[in-house]
């Protein structure tokens, strides 16, 4: 884990947005009077490094951690361990009022545009409470600011005046981007931002996105579980299995040579328009298991057909592959691979 | 002769036409994909089929057919004995089409019992078989769970157990996978099409990923507000387009655009119950639609196996014919 991130701050320390190194989100979980408190560990140990005007992708099952990932990010959840490092200030050390300035610029979009705007503010008042909030604007300049940002991602002034429930799905969801641009972040959580939307719709989002990432510089981490959009919009790419981060590395590492067992599921059970696009299924059994009684071993052991008494007793660490060393930084945390006991698959994408 | 046979069916609520004179068919051991946007009528239409249409909707039909029987003429208790045994239907969302009062076992033998009878053990046999039939494992425990009991994707295997229960010619599936996983979305699919392969039933698979639609259907419909604009087999529909807003959908897919930075958008959105274009329906997002398009509805052009329902259906090229 750590060599990859010191051979990233070398390359890159200037334009290093956010970093976070070993974050975990770990909760106490009361199972009864005479029973000790269970643990839940919901992100375990997460690294990685987000560079201005990149997008992380984030993806994985219902479970797997990856919203409560972005909730630590924009500090809805302060972290129960780890650091989390902003263009160089870390984050959860600062006093707290330092800690509001910085939060500023950390915004989030969540992934339901019905449930995320409050229906009985006007839109106008939905995009100000940040400035009314954060700032000392006046009441124009605060008009001002919003009508300039609603221009921008593709509303009319006349919508200033209206609630909710008058727009569409994907409306709405511009809506929420406007709020999360109101006050020049770097960084903006995406959490799930197109999963609510129509495809014709979804389309108009990602467009607007990846418009407003070039015009204002943003870095995304974008939370999905769907990968065609990821492989769209990400620059990198984290797959994420009960907590912890299965594989990690390049959108082009990841989809034209991916490794894990896991991450060669979940691309060969993505429907395919194309037929020749068609990767050989692999069949998954079972489901995700419960993260209050994970697995021994590899979380994963259960449901990978490669698996051994190695995997069902040593939990894989993270690391480079040795076998393609000239990827420097595409990693997996999968014994198999390291065993060389997968090489036939990953070639799956006849 | 076709299993299930409409035409012009529409379904009115007051003055909105939700389902806006659709004719399809579907043959025995068919997987007949339906595709479209929300709101484009897809669900309401599947719905009007079983019958489950309540007031103020109203259903018109020139023809409904199930097996040459007549579902509108038919007595409502003749047609109670149909649904639900001969055709069947599986919800979108598992979670919360099952009962959380009733255990699931209670659930599925009520089926059963209503349908086909039987003495209580034969009953709890059948059921436990039809667990087994949809991969549950341990079937005879899972009988006295209660819904909040199972994970997603194992409620929405009861929900597909439930409606196979008395062994349906005919089963509908209402965006069965949208709540769910990839990993898990791909186990149901395929369940799905195993049991449509093993028992020669005609499936259809109402969706809007139309991925998913091309990887499994044998023929696809596609809707747009409440209208068929385009059907056909599978294979061709997508990859030679005849309608616009097919060949747009089919556009606006991440995985079209590989490489490219941008998105092909269709810009606006699917009318609603008050904005409904005068002529064809999508002249307002479409970039072919000449003044004629605004002012006159099309027609649908070509027979029931590929039809479209446009005045100028691009050609093999997707560029507009004159």
């Amino acid at each position: 884990m750590n060599q990859s991130n010191n051979s990233f701050d070398n390359a890159s320390d200037k334009k290093l947005i956010l970093k976070a190194e070993n974050l975990k989100q770990h909760y106490h979980v009361r199972q009864g009077f005479f029973k000790p408190d269970a643990v839940v560990k919901a992100v375990d140990g997460i690294s990685f490094n987000l560079e201005k005007g990149k997008t992380l992708a984030v993806v994985g099952e219902s479970g797997c951690g990856k919203s409560t990932l972005g909730r630590m990010l924009t500090m809805i959840e302060t972290p129960t361990g780890g650091s989390l490092a902003h263009l160089g200030e870390d984050l959860l050390t600062l006093s707290s009022d330092a800690q509001a300035k910085l939060r500023q610029k950390i915004q989030i979009i969540f992934q339901n545009p019905y449930g995320s705007l409050n229906p009985r503010k006007k839109i106008g008042a939905i995009l100000e409470e940040p400035l009314v909030i954060n700032t000392k604007l006046s009441k124009a300049e605060r008009k001002e600011k919003s009508l300039a940002i609603m221009a921008k991602v593709g509303l009319k002034a006349e919508h200033y005046e209206r609630y909710p429930h008058m727009f569409s799905g994907g409306q709405r969801q511009r809506i929420a981007i406007a709020r999360g641009l109101m006050l020049d972040p770097n960084v903006i959580v995406a959490d799930e931002p197109v999963s609510a939307l129509d495809v014709s719709v979804q389309a108009q989002v990602l467009n607007l996105m990846m418009d407003l990432q070039q015009e204002f510089g943003l870095s995304y981490v974008f939370i999905s579980h769907d990968l065609s959009v990821v492989e769209h919009i990400a620059d990198d790419v984290m797959v994420m299995y009960l907590g912890k981060v299965v594989e990690q590395g390049t959108r082009e590492q990841l989809f034209e040579n991916p490794k894990h067992p896991y991450t060669l599921a979940l691309l060969s059970s993505t429907p395919q328009l194309s037929p020749d696009k068609r990767r050989v299924r692999i069949k998954l059994q079972g489901e995700l298991p419960s993260p209050l009684n994970p697995p021994s071993g590899c979380a994963f052991h259960g449901r990978c057909s490669y698996a051994n008494e190695r995997c069902k007793s040593e939990t894989p660490v993270l690391r480079l592959d040795e076998n393609t060393t000239q990827e420097k930084d595409h990693l997996i945390a999968c014994h198999a691979v390291e065993e060389k006991r997968i090489d036939i698959i990953s070639q799956g994408a006849a | 002769m076709s299993l299930l046979q409409l035409e012009n069916l529409s379904v009115t609520f007051g003055n909105f036409r939700a389902v806006d004179n659709i004719s399809y068919k579907v043959e025995e051991g068919e997987v007949l994909g339906i595709v479209g946007e929300s709101g484009s009528g897809k669900s309401v239409s599947s719905l009007s089929i079983m019958g489950l249409i309540d007031f103020p909707g109203k259903v018109s039909a020139d023809k409904l057919t199930f097996d040459g029987q007549d579902l509108q003429a038919m007595p409502e208790k003749q047609r109670r004995k149909l649904t639900g045994s001969d055709i069947a239907m599986i919800f979108q969302d598992p979670m919360t089409s099952l009962n959380p009062c009733f255990t699931v076992g209670y659930q599925i033998i009520e089926a059963l019992k209503t349908h086909q009878g039987g003495s209580k053990k034969e009953l709890k046999a059948r059921a436990i078989e039809l667990l087994t039939q949809v991969g549950i494992p341990a079937p005879e425990s899972r009988l006295d769970n209660y819904p909040h009991q199972l994970s997603g994707g194992m409620s929405q295997r009861v929900m597909i157990a439930m409606s196979i229960a008395c062994d349906p010619r005919l089963l509908i599936a209402d965006e069965p996978t949208t709540a769910l996983d990839v990993t898990i979305q791909a186990q149901i699919i395929d369940l799905l099409i195993e049991l449509q392969r093993k028992k020669q039933m005609g499936l259809v698979l109402i969706t809007h990923d139309l991925a998913l639609v091309a990887e499994v259907a044998h023929r696809v419909i596609v809707m747009y507000a409440g209208q068929i604009v385009e059907s056909g087999p599978a294979s061709e529909v997508f990859s030679t387009p005849k309608h616009p807003y097919t060949q747009a959908l089919l556009a606006s897919l991440p995985e079209s655009a590989a490489g490219k930075a941008r998105l092909e958008a269709l810009p606006g959105v699917v009318p609603g119950q008050y904005d409904r274009p005068l002529g064809c329906l999508l002249s307002p997002r479409c970039p072919y639609a000449t003044d004629h398009c605004r002012q006159v509805e099309p027609a649908n052009q070509g027979d029931l196996d590929r039809q479209v329902k446009c005045h100028t259906p691009l050609d093999s090229e997707g560029r507009p014919t004159a």
